[in-house]
């Protein structure tokens, strides 16, 4: 459902990632790992539209794409049940009750998102991705600040998405417990000697 | 749409949001201008639509680098490129919001700042007018501005150097057609160029702005 | 073979070097025929005297102020539609260029208007025009110098460029409507029809357009080669750091 082919992408004008292909079948989920500067960043913001690629194709992700990242897109001045209906509204759907489910979000919902917690945030981050009805996750550290429990969760909510015929695209470094291939981005980084448009090889 | 807008006015109305910032700005910097120029009642009189043009303006630019930067900050901008509404119609909305927490605000006031400056009597309905017409180009303009700025640290100074030259039309029609009408005098002309100014920046202000902010996010 | 293969940094800086002492010669050459021509060869004017031969700085200056934004519009269309980096460069080595002239122009005029109208600054369509534009170049420098990624930087500065012109244009009638100036009509009788000035002092004022319309060039062939070779220096760095 999410075909990437022959991609090379850039970060600050220098080509980080070269050659890169991966396929995701609907109930598929695929790991990223690579050390840090590797390029799973810059791939998923890739995925996700974010930034056009040097070259290559990405096929299935118009429209189709729940991106998480860093930073939650969540106002603190909003409470957890405001900050999530809004972002079912923008992706035109109504029922946030089964991410609040899913997040065990229920005794937190009618507090103000800047009164939780680092995890809690982050739980309430990810719930936001139920609500958007998106078959293709894409996800970046989806962990960070989760507790066991919490990463439990988590790993439970990606398994019911996955049972549903989504898919998954992840990079993490800890080990999430389900069934998930893992794609090594090393051996595609780009060398100095790659040449594919970035900007600044037209001054060399 | 209408979810963006409403959490918008939710935001800037719940504490912390900054409404009602601006409206103090344009009180004060009218205290302030016979404070520098004088109590006379005929100088104030004379340069009392300007002033209050002036002053509108400089409160909308007060706000205008929260427009964006907040939502750049947490991330809410790179959700709404994935997100299934287009660019140009979120700016379009955010401007909107801006206008209503704002513009309005500041539209509604200036009446009562005009007794402070001893504005002439038949001023009172153009200066409404003229800045009702004038401000949503105000915060159209001002948000391609924030648009430019958005992923720049300390981007506000830059963002008023940016902006205000944009500002110079509007501000001359405006303060124009509340000069001619506290002097009596035909407003037509200033009035409709204002308004021509006003339709032209939103039908196409919205997609300079989006066009920026795809750059400046990539 | 297409003018593009200038886009070309390498070979642009082959043209550049070229061409520019040509350009160097050719602009002096003409700017110093010019002067000297209109300061010591024309009659003293019966009315303005010899403040009238200011009128050999300011005009060129005010000419080259506008046609450097143009040529700056120009090269930011060529940018964005292109995506030439020799055209965005250039933009931006055009603009200091531009704002130079600007001061040029307005300095120029207000020692001129000073026993002209006996006053160095009048709210004049003109004056006032220029001083807006002077504030737009200020704010496309200041751009330019905030954002640290080059291509987005020539991105943003570009549309900023043309929504700048046409906000240029806007509030340069809306200045006329506000207010209507002293100011003599155009020296140049390209727009008009007629002039305002006569064939004596016509003659060096167009050698001096000339030579600075040469200087624009030869300074812009200049300091684009520099943000190349600043670009490049940056980018061989970039490749060093990686290999090792």
């Amino acid at each position: 459902m999410l075909r990437v082919d022959d991609l090379t992408l850039a970060r600050g004008g220098i080509p980080v990632l070269t050659g890169l292909s991966l396929a995701l079948a609907p109930g598929q989920a695929l790991i990223l790992r690579g050390p840090n500067g590797a390029g799973k960043t810059t791939l998923l913001r890739s995925i996700a539209g974010l930034q056009p690629p040097l070259s290559g194709r990405i096929e299935g992700a118009e429209d189709r794409v729940a991106y998480a990242a860093h930073a939650d897109g969540l106002k603190a001045m909003l409470t957890v049940t405001e900050n999530l209906a809004f972002w079912a509204r923008i992706f035109g759907t109504s029922d946030i009750t089964p991410a609040l489910d899913a997040f065990d979000l229920h005794g937190l919902a009618d507090r103000l998102a800047g009164t939780l917690s680092a995890g809690q945030k982050r739980r309430l981050g990810l719930a936001r991705l139920l609500v958007t009805g998106r078959p293709v996750w894409v996800l970046d550290e989806p962990t960070v600040s989760l507790d066991t429990g919490a990463v439990a969760l988590f790993a439970a909510a990606l398994r019911a998405h996955l049972a549903q015929g989504g898919a998954a695209l992840i990079a993490t470094h800890i080990d999430l417990g389900i069934e998930a291939q893992v794609l090594d981005i090393t051996p595609f980084r780009a060398s100095a000697a790659t040449r594919a448009g970035a900007s600044d090889e037209a001054f060399l | 749409m209408r979810a963006l807008l409403i959490r918008d006015l939710t935001l800037a109305l719940r504490a912390g949001g900054g409404f009602g910032l601006g409206l103090a700005f344009f009180l004060i910097v009218t205290v302030l201008v016979p404070f520098s120029v004088g109590p006379q009642a005929e100088l104030l009189q004379l340069i009392a639509p300007g002033v209050l043009w002036l002053g509108a303006l400089l409160a909308c630019l007060l706000s205008l680098d929260r427009l964006l930067a907040l939502d750049f900050e947490d991330g809410t901008l790179d959700l709404l490129l994935t997100a299934p509404l287009p660019l140009e119609g979120a700016l379009s909305v955010k401007a909107l919001a801006h206008w209503l927490t704002t513009g309005l605000p500041l539209v509604l006031a200036a009446p009562v700042l005009g007794v402070l400056l001893n504005l002439a009597p038949a001023g009172y309905l153009w200066l409404v007018v003229s800045l009702a017409v004038g401000t949503p180009a105000l915060s159209v303009i001002g948000c391609f501005g924030a648009a430019l700025t958005v992923g720049i640290k300390r981007g506000g100074l830059l963002l008023s150097l940016l902006v205000l030259p944009l500002y110079v039309p509007t501000l001359i029609f405006g303060a124009e057609v509340a000069r001619r009408g506290a002097g009596g005098q035909e407003v037509a002309t200033p009035l409709l160029m204002l308004a021509g100014i006003t339709c032209a920046v939103i039908a196409l202000m919205p997609f300079a702005s989006a066009a920026v902010l795809r750059m400046g996010l990539r | 073979m297409s003018i593009w293969s200038y886009a070309n940094p390498v070979k642009f800086l082959t043209l550049s070097a070229r061409v520019q002492p040509v350009l160097w010669v050719l602009s002096m050459a003409c700017v110093a025929t010019g002067l000297i021509w209109g300061f010591f060869g024309t009659p003293q004017d019966y009315r303005q005297g010899a403040t009238v031969k200011i009128i050999y700085l300011h005009v060129p200056a005010a000419l080259m102020a506008i046609n450097a934004w143009f040529m700056m519009l120009v090269a930011s269309l060529i940018w964005l539609i292109r995506r030439h980096h020799v055209s965005a460069l250039a933009a931006k080595a055009a603009a200091p260029v531009g704002v130079v002239m600007t001061v040029i122009a307005l300095l120029t005029g207000a020692i001129w208007g000073q026993p002209m109208w006996g006053t160095w600054w009048a709210w004049d369509p003109r004056l006032t025009s220029f001083l807006i534009l002077f504030l737009f170049y200020l704010g496309y420098i200041a751009l330019w110098e905030a954002i640290e990624d080059p291509d987005t930087a020539a991105d943003l500065t570009s549309v900023l460029c043309l929504v700048g012109s046409v906000f240029a244009v806007l509030s340069r009638y809306a200045v006329q409507f506000w207010n209507q100036g002293l100011h003599q009509g155009t020296s140049v009788p390209v727009a008009t029809g007629g002039r305002s000035v006569d064939d004596v002092f016509f003659y060096p004022l167009v050698i001096c357009m000339i030579g600075f319309g040469l200087l624009f060039v030869a300074l812009v062939f200049y300091r684009t080669g520099t943000e190349i070779r600043l670009r490049r220096a940056a980018a061989l760095r970039a490749r060093a750091g990686r290999a090792a």
